[in-house]
């Protein structure tokens, strides 16, 4: 699924300068960094209620490119510019989790287990 | 190649500088995506449970063809308990690590998973010394 496709569904905002025809097919949804650290199978898409500069660091080191920050939580000036340095695409939503992973799954996102 | 890091206590902004350092550094030198994933996020959750739980510290890393070589070493206060420490959902971390979304006891076990060799040495009011290995 494309990044405007899924911000559209998600009423949310992208943050920075991306590119919109990236794809991302799965995801994984915690606010805890060490459990999405424990990822052995590729993941695309971060779904998190966690913001601050380790939600991004932890982005980064798992090779995740898109985090979606859900309950309406807003990336700020540092976060956004480690995002851009590492291309990781940032979509704010005023979703709650529970609702960001059911709308996702519904349009075919696959979970990573 | 050798690379020296300092990591400041409680300094959760700057915690992950030295892996995403070392991980730009390991993509120039084509070493291979899974290894790199498994050497940066063991640096990342010692990098963390550095600034979480000591008093600061240093990092050194040493790149040679085949295997990366990472010495975490912390000014204290030591692990009381590491077969503890080791176990999967024990934690000693504060409300402000928690709230940074870690300290719920898989930091270790994270570390232990994504190296080949794992050695730590600790002493308690002086401090642990952490050295992970990854053969490429």
């Amino acid at each position: 699924m494309k990044i405007k496709e899924i911000a559209d569904l998600l009423n949310g905002k992208i943050i920075g300068d991306i590119n919109y025809e990236t794809e991302s097919d799965n995801a994984f949804a915690s606010d805890l960094m060490s459990d999405v650290l424990r990822l052995t199978t590729p993941c695309a898409m971060l779904i998190t209620g966690l913001c601050n500069m380790q939600t991004i660091r932890t982005a980064e080191m798992a090779d995740i490119k898109v985090i979606i920050l859900a309950r309406g939580k807003i990336a700020d000036e540092e976060m956004i510019e480690q995002a851009s340095v590492n291309d990781i695409i940032i979509i704010e939503t005023g979703y709650s989790l529970f609702k960001v992973s059911g709308i996702l799954y519904n349009y075919g996102v696959q979970p990573i287990y | 190649m050798h690379y020296t890091f300092d990591i400041e206590e409680g300094n959760f902004t700057n915690a992950g500088q030295a892996s995403g350092n070392i991980k730009k550094t390991l993509k120039q030198l084509n070493v291979n995506p899974a290894s790199i994933k498994r050497i940066v996020v063991a640096l990342y959750e010692a990098e963390i449970n550095a600034v979480a739980h000591a008093y600061g510290g240093k990092i050194d890393v040493d790149i040679d063809s085949d295997k990366i070589t990472m010495v975490v070493a912390d000014r204290g206060p030591g692990i009381p308990n590491i077969d503890l420490a080791m176990t999967e959902g024990y934690s000693t971390a504060s409300k402000e690590v928690r709230e940074m979304g870690f300290g719920a006891g898989m930091g270790l076990p994270n570390i232990k998973s994504n190296t080949d060799q794992l050695d730590i040495q600790t002493q308690l009011g002086v401090g642990t010394t952490i050295t992970m290995t990854v053969f490429f």
